[in-house]
């Protein structure tokens, strides 16, 4: 029985599988599924039945997203699949796995999708810096074309599809899938106003369907062993597995698929090895630079997108940060702002103007400046930046680790200011 | 990052190479509208030149039939289009949270004294350029950097010294 659907085939040490390798695996037997008469309505049905939600950070379910997308003879001729596979959230480093290391994993995935959608042309929304994603997935795109895998009239299904690869110039906010499809279009990647969703007017006010990297690649896992095998993986509430990182001064950092449900406390004293010799856990980011910092008391909450929300934080990329004692929370807390700060796309206020000045009052902190007044000042934006105040999610984003870092570290921001000096530094 | 207003002042284009005529026109058959293909456009330009010049980019814009302030708005927006010369290499650095926490400030440190270049700035040599790059999203190896489109892992001092004279020795 499949345990690790996503990278059975993934062996880092060699070179990903080509089509017939990777065929041999079970490969490609869902498209062969779909040519015996499995039907889009079917598909989806699957999907929903299976209860995937998107990997990408906001858990938002896959089958119910795809059926916003219209279909039948009046729907817009023109529908498009779009993999967002600009991986940037700070400390997440999985999608690279999955494409460097198994791109026709991905491609299998793409297929399912746009042929439940009824899409002809697919992009991959690809960062500019992963290199060698790129080229594995273009090796893979060719092979796939030869076989007759892409293209038109699919297996004698009259499904065509063309897969397009997009390679983008790095900006965080291509991550927010309007801004994703603005730059698409060739605009700066400014987000769109919702509604319209994507679903019924996205690329080229076409239906468009934006979905993540892992969340396309546990498709084919999905239609080729079932639904009940999908929903034997979990160990907790929600279903499948789950690509799981630890970054942070633990013994064996690393990125593992793992069942979802399993406790926190597995993934960083098993799997990661637990902290490096002389140093204490303080606390972790679980999922990316913009979810709530957890506390060493949550390591028995299990690795569930709704029992990590119970305490206030996110699953999202279940990529974890981990902070230990020696290293200055109010020093990491900094960095990230220095980070959201950089990556605002400027569109809206609150988002342009606030990130800097919160991030300036991190370097006034970090050099001894820094006053009770600016304390207040960063609380304020906690509440101003947050949801519902701006147009996209990425100053609330910020918030995230910037309120609960406030909270949490409360007495390392005291102590900046009475020292006049950050005391982790020698 | 230097912080200069930069736009385009060229009277006169650049008038593109058939090389990148080709690409462009390659590009343009794989979206239904010539004007989303800007951002390539700008990209198969750098990637011959080193960097989008304002005769370049005024160049991209008279053939994609773009206005010129939409086409520099999209070139300013992204962080890899280059509107200023750049060394032979360029270093993108990563100098998010998981490479923070690992220390890269002292790797970062280290360049800076090797190559006596910051941020933004170029070796006189020409050799190399020193950019910040967000999260390179291979954090269980921080620190980590690019040197064109290599990438490098878990950084130190001492790879650093070895990975600049590998990068020197290669251009002979």
């Amino acid at each position: 029985m499949v345990t690790k659907p996503l990278t059975k085939n993934i062996d880092m040490s060699r070179p990903p599988l080509d089509i017939a390798a990777y065929e041999a695996n079970e490969g490609y037997q869902s498209l062969h599924a779909i040519a015996k008469g499995l039907s889009p309505e079917d598909v989806l049905q699957l999907v929903k039945d299976s209860g995937l939600k998107g990997r990408g950070g906001a858990g938002f379910p896959t089958g119910l997203k795809w059926s916003f997308v219209p279909s039948g003879d009046n729907s817009p001729k023109q529908k498009y699949l779009v993999v967002n596979a600009d991986e940037m959230e700070p400390g997440t480093f999985k999608d690279r796995l999955l494409m460097e290391g198994d791109p026709h994993l991905l491609l299998e995935g793409m297929l399912i999708a746009a042929y439940t959608i009824q899409a002809s042309k697919a992009y991959i929304f690809l960062r500019g810096e992963y290199t060698v994603s790129e080229q594995a997935l273009r090796k893979a795109i060719k092979e796939a074309y030869e076989k007759g895998y892409l293209g038109k009239n699919i297996l004698g299904t009259g499904f065509d599809l063309d897969i397009i690869m997009h390679t983008s110039a790095g900006r965080y906010i291509c991550g927010e899938e309007t801004a994703l499809l603005n730059a698409l279009e060739g605009k700066r990647a400014n987000p769109r106003a919702k509604p319209p969703f994507p679903q019924v007017s996205g690329l080229w006010g076409k239906p468009t369907i934006v979905n993540n990297v892992e969340t396309i690649c546990n498709l084919p896992g999905i239609l080729t062993y079932g639904v009940d095998w999908y929903h034997g993986l979990t160990k907790g509430n929600d279903h499948g597995t789950k690509l799981f990182g630890v970054s942070g001064k633990v013994k064996t950092p690393g990125c593992w698929e793992l069942p979802l449900g399993l406790p926190i406390r597995e993934l960083i004293e098993n799997y990661a090895g637990g902290m490096q010799d002389g140093l204490e856990l303080r606390g972790f980011l679980p999922g990316g630079g913009s979810t709530d910092f957890m506390l060493p008391e949550h390591l028995d909450i299990t690795l569930d997108y709704d029992e990590i929300a119970k305490v206030g934080s996110r699953l999202a990329t279940g990529t974890m940060i981990i902070l230990d004692d020696k290293t200055c929370p109010v020093g990491m807390v900094g960095n990230l702002m220095k980070f959201f700060a950089h990556e605002s796309c400027g569109f809206c206020t609150p988002c342009r103007d606030g990130l800097p000045w919160v991030d300036q009052i991190f370097r006034d902190f970090e050099n001894g400046l820094g006053s009770e007044k600016d304390l207040q000042i960063l609380h304020d934006h906690v509440t101003y930046l947050g949801p519902g105040r701006t147009f996209c999610a990425l100053a609330p984003g910020a918030t995230a680790p910037l309120g609960s870092g406030l909270k949490h570290f409360k007495e390392d921001f005291e102590k900046h200011i009475t020292e006049k000096r950050c005391s982790y530094k020698h | 990052m230097s912080q200069r207003v930069i736009a385009s002042t060229a009277k006169k284009a650049r008038k593109l190479s058939a090389e990148e005529i080709a690409e462009i026109e390659h590009e343009m058959t794989l979206y239904p509208d010539k004007k989303a293909v800007g951002l390539e456009a700008l990209k198969i330009v750098q990637k011959s030149q080193g960097w989008v010049s304002d005769e370049s980019l005024l160049g991209i814009a008279k053939y994609l039939d773009i206005p010129v302030a939409d086409l520099e708005g999209v070139a300013t927006f992204f962080n890899l289009v280059y509107r200023e010369p750049v060394g032979k290499n360029v270093i993108l650095f990563c100098d998010s949270v998981s490479c923070w926490i690992m220390g890269c400030e002292s790797v970062k440190g280290h360049i800076k004294q090797q190559l006596d270049i910051d941020y933004g700035q170029t070796t006189e040599d020409g050799d190399f350029t020193l950019i910040p790059v967000p999260c390179l999203g291979d954090c269980d190896r921080a620190p980590v950097m690019m040197v064109g489109p290599d990438l490098h892992r878990n950084l130190t001092p001492e790879k650093i010294d070895s990975i600049i004279s590998d990068y020197k020795n290669k251009q002979g």
